[in-house]
């Protein structure tokens, strides 16, 4: 970013192992989308390894990046990021075009994820047809459509309210059971505290690592 | 190109779009059908203008002839030489392919005209009916002579409009009967010319009955061709030496008449007048081409314009689709193939619609510069595909920054 470059992850270390529920928690400007962003293969760190499912992650190029991402990567954004003008399904379907996986065989996986996330009946509803929570699960549908190693959200339920904040929540609780490895950064510790581990983050390091004891979603909703 | 899969995505991003998809189409197809329309009608003044002038600008050659100054194959100098009917009509056989109208002149200068009281002296001349284009004679009150009158040699007269006034004084003259040297002559026309008040003083009759009443035989004084008009003015002027030079030599060839010896035969020609026309021709032609560059200038800007908003606005839909795994060069090819189909389309549905009017509307149109607008179809098909691939290169550049951006930019929220 021209000459006013800035550090904003000043050395992190850490391994998330197959099948955790990880919170990377911070004020804002502690660097927790910036290493997001890292994880997403969205922004690349100046320096350190990445290693992702044994891969190492380094010397993208836009292609091998775009590869990494539907393969191994599935996004969750604060502000859900659908396509406005497919439906439900359609959009569901993208990261399994981008597979090139063939037309009929997308719908069949969309419409299992979407009845995943409870939306069968919205599959061919606009986004703007749909409520907040009901976008997000589509994203988180999304998400999953491509069977990633990982999910990354990022504020999955910064703009939602709390009781859609606790479906989301216990949709992902619910994910992540199944097996899926998911990151969250969130700046909101009853989210935190509903996975197994946090990660504090501070200007740009870990000041603290610990699992934690989760508490279920399912108990607010 | 023929992906399925890759088409139907299109045509979903383009059938979700309806708004956006119809308003390029409509700016492209609009574009197209103004330039069609303006082409067309370029076509059609420069078909106008050309009619119009046709006439003058043909290049009209006139054959003279005086005595020789030259011995000759054992002829003597001062000879006269007269014309004949048969060389008039040798020329004109020789030549039908590259002369347009053909007239003989058998004149009498000062020729005593009379009506009732009146009389006054005019130049009489018979002539053929081409004459009425030669001089570009604008007959307001009856007819011109035609072949009927020649071939019959009928003594009829079309008369000046100063003669008119002279020797009518306001009365109708139209099978009234004027005589000359006592013969009489029935009036069936009056003519305007041009050339003013000198060149409508004259009383025209056919060439025949000139000869017969007057004595003259088979003798005509000159005759005059015009050349038909040329694509520009160094063919029109290549053409018409050729045909001066081909006649000059086939005169002086049946007359016996000394190659060199110039105040024999004297052949003229109005290449002056000619020069005018071309020239207005040609300024009309690059002025159109102007405005028809300038148009499609104005439509590949427009083109371009468009493409840059699309992906403008579908920077944050590109961003989304890298972040779910969509490589640069698919967003690029799917912008592209998007743009360039609705471009194409609606670019002939604008060509379509232009050709159609100008079908319609064509023939209706009734002035006289204005004269069969049309379009050379290739001509037009070429502009489109101008149009559609200069689009794509401007559409190319801003669809590859798209594809370019990180999709973490793309996807800031705002």
């Amino acid at each position: 970013m021209g000459s006013n470059s800035l550090h904003v992850l000043k050395g992190i270390n850490f391994n998330v192992k197959e099948g955790e529920l990880v919170s990377i928690m911070g004020s804002s400007g502690s660097g927790k989308s910036t290493l997001l962003n890292v994880l997403g293969m969205l922004d690349e760190a100046d320096k350190g390894s990445y290693t992702l499912d044994n891969v190492p992650i380094k010397n993208l190029n836009e292609k091998i990046a775009a590869n990494y991402r539907n393969k191994f990567l599935g996004f969750i954004f604060q502000s859900f990021n659908l396509i406005n003008y497919k439906s439900a399904l359609d959009n569901v379907a993208l990261p399994l075009y981008y597979q090139g996986v063939n037309r009929k065989e997308r719908v069949e996986k969309a419409m299992y994820y979407l009845d995943k996330v409870g939306l069968a009946p919205w599959s061919h509803h606009l986004p703007n047809e749909l409520s907040g929570g009901q976008k997000q699960r589509v994203a988180i549908a999304r998400a999953l459509a491509s069977d990633p190693k990982v999910l990354l959200a990022d504020e999955p339920t910064g703009a939602l309210d709390t009781k859609t904040s606790h479906e989301v929540m216990d949709l992902i609780q619910g994910i992540n059971d199944d097996g899926k490895t998911i990151l969250i950064v969130t700046h909101e510790l009853d989210i935190a505290n509903m996975t197994k581990r946090i990660v504090n983050l501070k200007d740009g390091v870990i000041i603290d690592d610990n699992f934690v004891e989760q508490v279920r979603a399912s108990q607010y909703v | 190109m023929f992906n399925i899969e890759r088409w139907q995505e299109i045509f979903e991003s383009l059938n979700k779009n309806k708004l956006r998809t119809f308003l390029t189409g409509l700016s492209v197809a609009s574009g197209i059908f103004i330039l069609v329309i303006l082409l067309g009608f370029s076509s059609g003044i420069q078909n106008g203008v050309t009619s119009q002038f046709e006439r003058d600008a043909a290049n009209s050659i006139s054959v003279w002839t005086g005595v020789t100054t030259k011995e000759y194959k054992g002829l003597n100098p001062g000879r006269r030489i007269q014309l004949k009917n048969q060389d008039f009509n040798d020329i004109v056989d020789k030549y039908d392919d590259q002369l347009e109208y053909k007239s003989p002149f058998y004149t009498i200068w000062g020729g005593l005209v009379n009506y009732k009281n009146e009389s006054g002296n005019y130049r009489i001349q018979g002539v053929l009916p081409d004459n009425q284009f030669i001089e570009n004679a604008d007959v307001s009150q009856g007819r011109f002579l035609n072949y009927s009158d020649v071939e019959g040699a009928k003594k009829v007269a079309v008369i000046g409009n100063k003669v008119s006034q002279d020797l009518f004084k306001g009365e109708d003259p139209i099978n009234k009967d004027i005589s000359i040297y006592g013969v009489s002559f029935k009036v069936i026309g009056v003519f305007y010319d041009p050339g003013g008040e000198r060149d409508e003083s004259k009383v025209m009759m056919p060439i025949t009955t000139a000869q017969r009443a007057f004595n003259g035989g088979n003798n005509i004084r000159n005759m005059t061709y015009t050349v038909k008009m040329s694509d520009n003015f160094d063919a029109a002027v290549k053409r018409s030496e050729e045909v001066s030079m081909g006649i000059e030599q086939d005169i002086k060839q049946t007359h016996i008449i000394a190659p060199d010896d110039i105040s024999a035969v004297s052949v003229n020609n109005t290449l002056e007048e000619a020069r005018k026309i071309y020239s207005l021709v040609d300024t009309i032609k690059a002025v159109f081409w102007f405005v028809g560059i300038g148009t499609i200038i104005a439509g590949v800007v427009g083109v371009g314009n468009i493409m840059l908003i699309i992906v403008k606005e579908r920077t944050k839909e590109i961003g989304i689709r890298k972040a779910l795994g969509a490589v640069p060069m698919s967003i690029v090819v799917m912008i592209l193939q998007e743009s360039i189909f609705v471009t194409m389309f609606s670019g002939l549905f604008g060509l379509i619609a232009g050709l159609g009017l100008l079908e319609l509307v064509g023939p209706l149109i009734e002035s006289d510069f204005i004269k069969y607008p049309q379009v050379d179809f290739n001509t037009a098909l070429t502009t489109v595909f101008v149009l559609v691939f200069a689009g794509a290169i401007a559409g190319f550049i801003p669809a590859y920054h798209a594809a370019k951006i990180k999709p973490i930019v793309a996807l800031r929220d705002e």
